[in-house]
């Protein structure tokens, strides 16, 4: 057995100093003639009194990482050793600070959260789309760039829907961090994104209060608790938690997969737009179940039943976010309508849908005028007005509409923005007449199809109409 | 090195050329054909004596339990649309194709890999392996690190956990999948000539033997042409439907 210590040569890489000791494995800077480089050597934890799912975990983590592209949301996978001889893996360092730094100084302002665990929650949703659920997810596997983006690491117990999953023999008992762990990974379930979406709402909840939402679970028996009784309720340990807040950190962690967020997505659009929130019970909730609902619930986690997995990834994801862009001051005419019928049939395709509409206007002007409507806040009300009167048709529930009024003077880059930031599926937007004389420059409605990151449907009412 | 597998073709020349020209194209240069070479299709001396071709470069042909019933190898198992399929086949053979049948192996053992039709427990008693004990049997009686068989008609691969229990996975076409040596693998490579899961494109596998990986293909062939022939040998119409429809 090779003796790993900084200055020790593997495979011909040249280990620096030690960078995180975890449960599994270990992880080494390398080091070049000029110092560290940008890489990092992960070494698996073998040998006496070692667990042999280490090992599992490295071929699991080898294997989903290697399939996945480049992206800013994971470490890139450079070159990997043979598990039989020498099991490493050399991996992109990232320059960031691990999300526990944060959760040592709980409770964190709601802002902060909200930013934190918006670009989490983006970063989960980028795995998520390619099949990968994480399923241990805890404070030191993430890292913030400099730039803010989140970064996930360590993926020896990640789950890929595309490769058989190495990790399903250590079935006996549940892998992964107790204290996260979300109530169908108790029960052996690996196959489910909302498992990580239950990780994040106990990261929030972490870093809201400064307390875990089931302590540190010892015992089986009290790592199942979770299975049928929720958390004291985040405004009941630490009050000045908004209640926007709460109502997310408690949509996440609902015991059964189902009744939480469909996708990561829609957890970083809520964190990123708190007014928008749709307050239920679980915002204003003080207590926890009472016992006779908690003796209920005991009785029948003892055959607990897990919501089956969603099936594997079909790129649109499971909630798709459309975005509605209204020009301001569109009232109701044809293409008013036109966009309507639009938006009708999106939503009749797929029922989970939601639909954010958003106008984009030139701020105001900061004095305001005489008359209220002239001011900036009343200016502000009147677009949204004018976005609720275009939604009202179609029925939609409150939970599934939500209303933006964008203040820039360049509309194309602010759609696009919100467009990015949200992660949104499709933008739906009208454009100029058909027959419209050719302009020397391209409209805003042909700016952000070139420019959008999704789907752009431009919508133009029938002519003659 | 790229191996690539077909079984169950089942004497559909349009499915097995279509196969065999994507695996070439993907840079394949090892072939295995793993049982089940005749039966139910309209070209089964086509399908024969192009496989004989591949064979007399070095493939490796193993026997299946169609084959055997058209050497005249009683087998209670098979429907009596195999069965009628198979009587129209043995007036198709000549003396070549029945020589060349005869000659082959039950299982073909090559290195740390394993080719055979049904189960590596027992060759001849053509076993499914359709549940995790059939595959650990095959395993075990194989002791390879690879078995790649046939005989049930999807596409599935079994990996032997650290506790020494198999575990099944549906394998995701075009996917290669990372398949160490330090494990042991059975492969269900999927019928190249005749689909059965509702879906009319013909399966094989390609094993890249130098960077341990195995990926699964779906492959669109003209199946029109191989039902039209079906009919055409005034073969029950329910195979021609079956290659239409995959089911």
């Amino acid at each position: 057995m090779q003796a790993f210590v900084p200055g020790s040569e593997v495979d011909g890489f040249r280990l620096g100093e030690v960078i995180h000791i975890g449960s599994m494995a270990t992880i080494y800077r390398l080091t070049g003639s000029d110092g560290p480089l940008p890489l990092v050597m992960k070494i698996p934890r073998l040998g006496p009194g070692e667990r042999a799912v280490n090992v599992i975990a490295f071929e699991q983590c080898r294997m989903v990482l290697g399939a996945l592209p480049q992206s800013p949301h994971h470490p890139t996978l450079v070159t990997f050793g043979d598990v039989e001889t020498t099991p490493y893996l050399v991996m992109e360092y990232i320059d960031g600070v691990r999300l526990d730094g944060w959760v040592h100084e709980a409770p964190v302002g709601a802002d902060e959260i909200a930013r934190l665990g918006s670009a989490l929650a983006l970063s989960l949703h980028d795995l998520h789309r390619q099949g990968v659920a994480h399923l241990d997810l805890k404070p030191t596997n993430v890292l913030y760039r400099t730039t803010g983006e989140a970064v996930l690491v360590d993926f020896g117990l990640a789950h890929h829907g595309y490769y058989p999953d190495l990790l399903a023999e250590e079935l006996r008992y549940p892998v992964g961090n107790w204290v996260y762990m979300a109530p169908e990974q108790v029960v052996g379930i690996r196959c489910d994104p909302r498992s990580d979406i239950y990780a994040l709402g106990a990261m929030l909840y972490q870093l809201a209060t400064g307390r875990l939402p089931f302590g540190n679970p010892e015992t089986k028996a009290q790592l199942r608790q979770r299975l049928y009784r929720e958390p004291i309720p985040p405004r009941s340990v630490f009050p000045e938690t908004p209640d926007w807040l709460q109502e997310i950190i408690l949509h996440c962690l609902e015991i059964d997969a189902r009744n939480r967020y469909a996708s990561a997505a829609e957890v970083a659009f809520d964190l990123a737009n708190p007014s928008q929130v749709t307050l239920t019970e679980r915002a204003s909730r003080g207590r926890r179940s009472k016992l006779a609902m908690l003796a209920r619930r005991w009785l029948r986690s003892r055959n607990f039943e897990p919501a089956p997995c969603p099936p594997a990834s079909d790129h649109t994801g499971p909630a798709p976010i459309i975005l509605v862009a209204i020009a301001p001051g569109q009232v109701e005419d044809a293409l008013f309508e036109a966009l309507q019928d639009a938006a009708r049939r999106l939503i009749a395709a797929d029922d989970r849908c939601r639909i954010a509409c958003v106008t984009a206007v030139p701020p105001a002007a900061t004095l305001g005028g005489r008359r209220y409507e002239e001011t900036a806040t009343g200016r502000h009300i009147k677009h949204l007005v004018n976005l609720r009167r275009w939604a009202k048709p179609l029925q939609l529930a409150e939970e599934r509409v939500t209303y933006h009024v964008l203040e820039s003077d360049k509309p194309v880059a602010a759609l696009v923005d919100y467009a990015t930031m949200n992660d949104v599926d499709h933008v739906l937007m009208g454009g100029p007449k058909a027959g419209a004389p050719a302009r020397l420059f391209p409209g805003v409605s042909a700016q952000v199809a070139s420019l959008a990151p999704c789907s752009v449907t431009v919508v133009r009412s029938r002519a003659g109409n | 090195m790229k191996l690539a597998l077909f079984a169950d073709i089942h004497s559909n020349l349009e499915a097995i050329t279509a196969c065999l020209s994507h695996a070439k194209a993907l840079g394949a240069d090892r072939f295995a054909f793993l049982g089940d070479l005749v039966g139910y299709g309209a070209d089964p001396v086509a399908v024969l004596d192009l496989i004989e071709e591949h064979a007399a470069d070095g493939a490796v042909v193993v026997l299946g339990n169609h084959d055997a019933a058209a050497l005249g190898r009683p087998d209670d198992t098979l429907s009596s649309h195999a069965r009628l399929t198979i009587v129209w086949t043995q007036a198709q053979l000549g003396e070549k194709q029945r020589a060349f049948l005869a000659g082959l192996p039950l299982s073909v053992p090559d290195d740390d890999m394993l080719f055979v039709h049904a189960s590596a427990a027992a060759p001849e008693q053509w076993i499914y392996i359709t549940s995790l004990r059939e595959a650990e049997d095959s395993i075990r009686a194989a002791n390879t690190s690879y078995i790649f068989c046939g005989h049930v008609h999807e596409q599935k691969l079994f990996y032997m956990g650290a506790d020494g229990h198999p575990l099944p996975f549906r394998p995701v076409p075009g996917t290669p999948i990372p398949t160490g040596k330090h494990r042991q693998w059975l492969a269900i490579v999927g019928s190249a000539g005749q689909p059965r899961d509702r879906n009319n494109k013909a399966c094989y596998a390609l094993a890249d033997l130098e960077r341990s990986r195995l990926t699964f293909f779906r492959i669109p062939y003209d199946f029109a042409l191989a039902a039209h022939k079906v009919r055409s040998a005034g073969l029950p119409e329910r195979i021609a439907l079956r290659l239409e429809r995959g089911a």
